[in-house]
């Protein structure tokens, strides 16, 4: 079966190009398709397997990050994600797209006052970072890391600290296996509360994380490549593979 | 109905931005222990009741997990209290930051003191537009089925207003302490206006109508004087003898000239645009005699680059060198690549971030400018300040802070680049005190362009489209206005040489125009730079002629005047050439995407530039008196070498050597630029190879950045520079020599094919009316001709910066410039067959030999030894090219031969300071002993601690340190076999040492590696 993946962008993204040849590479046939498509026609989204939302500073992540896509989908398309993750299929958001997925409340429903469970907040060193971490799996819950205990990848951004609402959220969400990735010991970058790196829903179907896993694709990716030995490909890839796998 | 919206951080979030201007003011010395919170809000203008402006905040504005909002409409009697409320007062549990160091007045005889900062009305505010067009969306879906529409086309129509402000809680300051604190700190008086106090605002409407009136100079009748007076008066710039041509002119055509007629010509003329100076006749006279230039560039860097094209004639890899917005090379059997770099210094020296923000901003658009449209693929900088302990006291009036010029140049790339998902992957930072008052900002840009797209030829008959962003009176003769002319109201307009940019828009633009070039809807792109669309228009329009419908270009806001739509700078826009069969579906393309794209003109055959403004032509000008009616300039130049001294260092012991080591690595030149580096995005668009940061612990200096353009290719561009004003002091010739070796070397020392390396140069001088000034440049760019054709390495585009020189007034009523050093920038794109062969400078592994290659001369003169020994003299260092030439053969055949573990050029330091940063970024040591260097010593005779001095610190040319394995030692020596200096110093060691030992064994560097890396990290460690 053929797999399709739509990853969307939206004024201001700017890693489509790269995530949709991690899909090509990992053997799904990526579409890069404009939000404006989808608001105009939400059934273009049924043609897909895989939504994924990819980095960049959507609207320049004008007022806060991911916060004006992320009120597009919450306003117009609420109903045909909820479809769309209810048929099986796949949601992922990386970087701005994890923002994305926060603030329209489609990785985390909102609240019954309209609030938001969680954020993605300044980094604590109050500017944008781009460095590599060391990334643990930290639950079997999403399919996207399936079969991964560890991964280096780079995070790049400005908005990218983990804060939960109250305590009572983030006991929860551990409890349910939600935290899926996290920032290795000592390698946090950004201040996350408990480390988090990624976070997905409740089905483990929709699943947003910070850093990057298209950066690392091939070995001469890696900031290390030209001294230690690396493997035939980068550790981001597994995370598409096992996206494309989960159909096979 | 005008409300405002305050957002705080909410009580046990960190008071980030209020630690961050507390950090500031005490960095600046401004202030020391300040107590200082910070919010943001927004003033929001529409017909909006209060429930519509609660579901605003929290649905769009506020994010509830980590902030708190305040909401009042600002003619609520009890705005005070809403708004006002002492941080130590009522509110003050919910206020006070519970982490951070501040937040609690510990002194409240004192009260906390507020202060507002705007961004003045008609300055860019990215926010606010986008916010407008997010209340329209968030308010239709809150109170109605709205079908969801276009979100930034739905606020068009619609009335709300948005500004946003930045809200500082001040404790324990005098009025006196708070004004210095919100001019030096707080805001610029250039882009933003201060509010001391509550926001007294009533409403935020901009702008008044227009109504037309044709103004015409009466030019035909002035004397000299009078010419010269409306020059000046009216901003032209222009020189007597050119006012007197255009005089002519119009006394041919028996008229006078319109305003915009006189604007367009005094544009086209301009220094900026023409680069008159240097194109121009120049009479040069060196020690070796008399020379003169009928166009200077063309007869030195141009003529360098024709040269080797007709030497290379089949094989010939430029495609487009100085006529397109940038220069163009091939790169493999599907695509081209192209580089430009700008400067961007007067607007970065009033307004730092402003002036970068639109900088790499409108470089970039130099690449989607170029041939049918490159994709911007990745952008590098360099910059000079004076440097960063430059004591806040010591300053002249009008003159930032180098650190804040730091932080606000550095902000301003980062911003832009990273918003446009283009990283910026080169750099270098350079410290003189030349330039306080005048920093340089250079801003480069690499695109990649299919080989079929690479040309552009306007049609006559075709539609002038501008897309992207709408015209403002931004950048308009770069001075200020004064909102009389555009508004009733007592606020003031800015808009002048600064701007602010908005990455977004131009994102856009990137989008749809490459997908635009790709479905064939255009014949000629370029873009709106400096002299907006009379610039723009009038070049593309050279050949054919062209007519512009001047009132059916987009504007920001009512009231512009027909001059100021055509004359204006504003950011983000591009011109197209587009057929008349293609202009819907280009127009419905942009639509799609949001893009405004608007027909403004056509393409008229008959030479002339016609503008119209409704049925009122208001300027009919011939293309060729525009582009070939400027009388040439004449200028002298004079060249005459400094008189040599000599360097005379006798340092003492080994001690002096270590400490001399030490203080070259925390000098702010060397030093480690991570502080800039990791804000920028260098890895976006996954094609990183060579990061900036490499080694062990990912923090060690590379010579350059490899990246590979095409996902899943091996095919990558090297991008490196060369720059070192310290020997401009010397011999501008060897400055530029140096310079041009550099930018090869790096390029080379990850990997570049040296055959396929190409630059470019960026000449920013001092006042080039000086002939001493000028000819330290013509001596330069005869370098640059000289050492391009034998090094084989073409320039293929260029710029220069002429003027800069800052007038201070010493108080006593004297006045004297301060001129920067003469700072030629080479910017090197070299290409690398198979990534895979890259080669890194961190050391490997323990017990590899460490080979030094290349000639150390006793060239001391502008070294940085000198430099932090503060010692003068010396011979600055010269390149043998034919040498080099050889050397750069040999590295690279042996990197590509994989006999190459690491390896690093030899710059500011030398030897020294190259091991020292090979050692620290591998983690390891080495052992190294200089008795067997291959030296061209010397004419002086040296003690032999002078020698050693020399041996570890002198800056000699096209040199190398390689780290080779044992098993690979042989293989890699007989590469070097002959002519080619290649030497065995010693190896790689375990554990965290550095020992040299000097010619006669005894020791003379013995290091911990932590201790240099730490010396080396620390300084910029911001």
């Amino acid at each position: 079966m053929l797999i399709r993946a739509c990853v969307l962008r939206a004024p201001g993204t700017n890693c489509d190009t790269e995530t949709a040849y991690a899909f090509e590479r990992a053997g799904a046939r990526p579409d890069r398709v404009h939000v404006n498509r989808v608001l105009e026609a939400p059934g273009i989204l049924d043609d897909y397997q895989i939504l994924c939302l990819p980095g960049g500073f959507s609207y320049g992540d004008d007022i806060a990050a991911g916060r004006i896509l992320g009120n597009q989908l919450r306003h117009h398309l609420a109903d045909c994600l909820h479809e769309f993750t209810s048929a099986g299929k796949l949601i992922l958001g990386i970087c701005n797209g994890f923002q994305i997925l926060i603030k329209s409340g489609v990785l985390l429903p909102f609240e019954a006052d309209r609030k938001a469970l969680a954020t993605l907040t300044w980094n604590d060193s109050g500017r944008f970072t781009d460095r590599w971490v060391n990334l643990e799996v930290a639950s079997s819950k999403s399919p996207f890391f399936a079969g991964i205990d560890r991964m280096y990848l780079p995070i790049a951004h400005a908005e990218g600290k983990f804060v939960p609402r109250h305590d009572e959220t983030l006991r929860q969400l551990e409890a349910r296996g939600q935290l899926v990735l996290r920032y290795r010991n000592d390698d946090n970058p950004n201040g996350a509360v408990a480390d988090v790196a990624g976070l997905c829903d409740e089905t483990g179907r929709v699943c947003g994380l910070m850093p990057h896993p298209e950066r690392h694709i091939d070995p001469t990716q890696h900031p290390r490549w030209t001294r230690e030995t690396m493997p035939a490909a980068g550790d981001g890839l597994r995370v598409f593979q096992n996206a494309v796998r989960f159909f096979g | 109905m005008l409300w405002q919206i305050d957002i705080y951080p909410k009580p046990g979030q960190p008071n980030r931005s209020g630690a961050l201007v507390a950090g500031q003011a005490a960095e600046l010395g401004l202030a020391s222990g300040l107590q200082c919170i910070a919010a943001h809000g927004y003033l929001i203008e529409g017909d909006l009741n209060r429930e519509q402006i609660q579901c605003i905040a929290s649905d769009l504005l506020l994010d509830s997990v980590v902030e708190v909002a305040r909401i009042g409409a600002t003619s609520d009697p009890e705005m005070g209290r809403i708004f006002n409320p002492s941080p130590a007062g009522e509110h003050d549990a919910e206020l006070a930051p519970a982490t951070g160091t501040t937040g609690r007045n510990e002194n409240p005889s004192h009260p906390w003191r507020l202060v507002h900062v705007l961004p003045k009305p008609g300055v860019m505010d990215p926010v606010a537009q986008s916010a407008e067009s997010a209340i329209v969306d968030s308010l239709a879906s809150d109170t109605s089925n709205r079908a969801p529409g276009h979100p930034r086309g739905a606020a068009r129509g619609q009335a709300v207003k948005v500004r946003t402000f930045r809200k500082y809680w001040l404790a324990d300051l005098q009025d006196g302490q708070l004004r210095t604190l919100a001019g030096k700190l707080l805001a610029n008086d250039a882009i933003e206006q201060v509010i001391l106090g509550p926001l007294l605002f009533d409403r935020l409407e901009v702008g008044s109508r227009y109504t037309f009136r044709k103004v015409i100079v009466p030019l035909r009748e002035l004397d000299d004087a009078a010419l010269a007076k409306q020059s000046k008066e009216g901003q032209l710039y222009l020189s007597l003898v050119e006012m007197k041509t255009i005089q002519a002119h119009f006394q041919e055509l028996g008229r006078d000239p319109s305003d915009v007629e006189l604007e367009t010509i005094a544009q086209t003329w301009s220094e900026h645009c023409s680069h008159k100076t240097l194109t121009g006749r120049i009479a040069y006279r060196d020690e070796h005699g008399e020379r003169q230039f009928e166009n200077m560039l063309k007869e030195t860097i141009f003529a360098a680059t024709q040269e080797l094209r007709r030497q290379w004639g089949e094989q010939d890899w430029c495609v487009s060198v100085f006529k397109d917005n940038a220069g163009v090379v091939r790169f493999d059997e599907r695509f081209n690549v192209c580089f430009k770099v700008e400067t961007h210094n007067h607007p970065s020296a009033l307004e730092p971030y402003g002036g970068a923000n639109t900088g790499l901003g409108g470089v970039i658009r130099d690449s989607l400018g170029t041939g049918l449209g490159a994709k911007p693929i990745c952008s590098t900088d360099v910059f000079c300040f004076a440097p960063p302990d430059t004591p806040a006291d010591s300053l002249p009036a009008g003159v930032l802070h180098p650190r804040r010029v730091m932080h606000g140049v550095v902000s301003g790339v980062r911003d832009y680049g990273n918003r446009m998902g283009i990283p910026t992957v080169n750099g270098a930072v350079y410290f003189d005190p030349r330039y306080l008052g005048n920093p340089l900002v250079y801003c480069g840009s690499v695109g990649l362009i299919p080989r079929d797209k690479s040309f552009k030829e306007p049609q006559p008959g075709d539609s002038i489209v501008a897309v992207g962003g709408r015209t403002g009176r931004d950048g308009i003769h770069g001075a200020t206005f004064s909102s009389a002319e555009l508004t009733t109201d007592s606020e003031s307009i800015s808009g002048g040489a600064v701007q602010i940019g908005n990455a977004i828009t131009e994102k856009m633009v990137v989008d749809v125009v490459l997908e635009a070039r790709d479905r064939e809807l255009f014949n000629a792109i370029t873009d709106c730079g400096a002299g907006g669309f009379s610039s723009s228009v009038g070049e593309m329009g050279e050949g054919i002629g062209a007519e512009v419908w001047l009132d059916r270009c987009p504007v920001k806001y009512e009231g512009l005047s027909y001059a100021e739509i055509w004359i204006s700078e504003a950011q983000e826009r591009m011109l197209l050439s587009v057929p008349a069969d293609k202009c819907d579906e280009l127009c419905a393309l942009c639509a799609s995407e949001g893009v405004e794209a608007t027909v403004i003109g056509r393409f008229v055959p008959g030479g002339r530039l016609k503008l119209k403004f409704r049925e009122h032509e208001v300027a009919d000008l011939t293309m060729q008196f525009l582009h070939a009616g400027r009388p040439p300039v004449v200028r002298q130049a004079v060249y005459q070498p400094p008189a040599q001294r000599l360097f005379q260092w006798t340092p003492a012991s080994t001690r002096d050597h270590n400490e001399t080591l030490r203080r070259i690595l925390g000098s702010p030149n060397v030093a480690s630029k991570h502080w800039i580096i990791r804000q920028y995005d260098h890895e976006v668009q996954a094609g990183s190879v060579v990061k900036p940061l490499v080694g062990a612990a990912n923090d060690g200096p590379s010579d350059a950045a490899v990246v590979r353009p095409v996902l899943g290719g091996h095919r990558g561009i090297a991008i490196a520079c060369g720059m070192n004003p310290r020997y401009g002091d010397f011999d501008t010739y060897h400055m530029a020599a140096s310079a041009i070796d550099e930018a090869i070397r790096n390029c080379l020392a990850v990997g570049a094919d040296p055959g396929r390396i190409a630059i470019l140069d960026n000449f920013c001088w001092g006042n080039t009316d000086q002939s001493e000034t000028l000819g330290s440049l013509v001596r330069a760019a005869i370098a640059c001709h000289d050492c391009a054709v034998r090094f084989g390495t073409p320039f293929i585009s260029g710029k220069d910066s002429l003027n800069n020189e800052f007038r201070l007034n010493d108080g006593q009523g004297n006045t004297r410039s301060i001129a920067i050093p003469p700072s030629l920038l080479i910017s090197a794109i070299g290409q690398v067959d198979d990534v895979r062969k890259c080669v890194t400078m961190d050391l490997k592994s323990p017990g590899n030999r460490l080979y030094i290659i290349g000639i150390t001369g006793d060239e001391m003169g502008g070294s940085h030894a000198g430099l932090v020994r503060n010692l003068q003299g010396g011979s600055v260092p010269q390149v043998n090219v034919e040498l080099a030439r050889q050397i750069f053969a040999a590295v690279h055949a042996a990197m590509q031969a994989g006999l190459v573990r690491a390896c690093h050029d030899l710059s500011e330091g030398g030897l020294a300071v190259a091991i020292a940063e090979m050692c620290f970024a591998g983690g390891l040591g080495a052992s190294l002993s200089l008795e067997n260097m291959p030296t061209a010593l010397f004419g002086v005779q040296l003690t032999q601690r002078e020698m050693d001095a020399t041996l570890l610190f002198s800056e000699s040319n096209s040199r190398f340190v390689c780290e080779v394995s044992q098993g690979n030692a042989a293989a890699f020596e007989s590469l070097f076999a002959g002519a080619v200096p290649c030497r065995s110093l010693g190896y790689v060691t375990h554990g965290n040492r550095l020992e040299i030992s000097g010619q006669t064994g005894a020791p003379c560097i013995s290091a911990l590696i932590d201790e240099l890396k730490e010396a080396w990290k620390k300084p910029l460690d911001w």
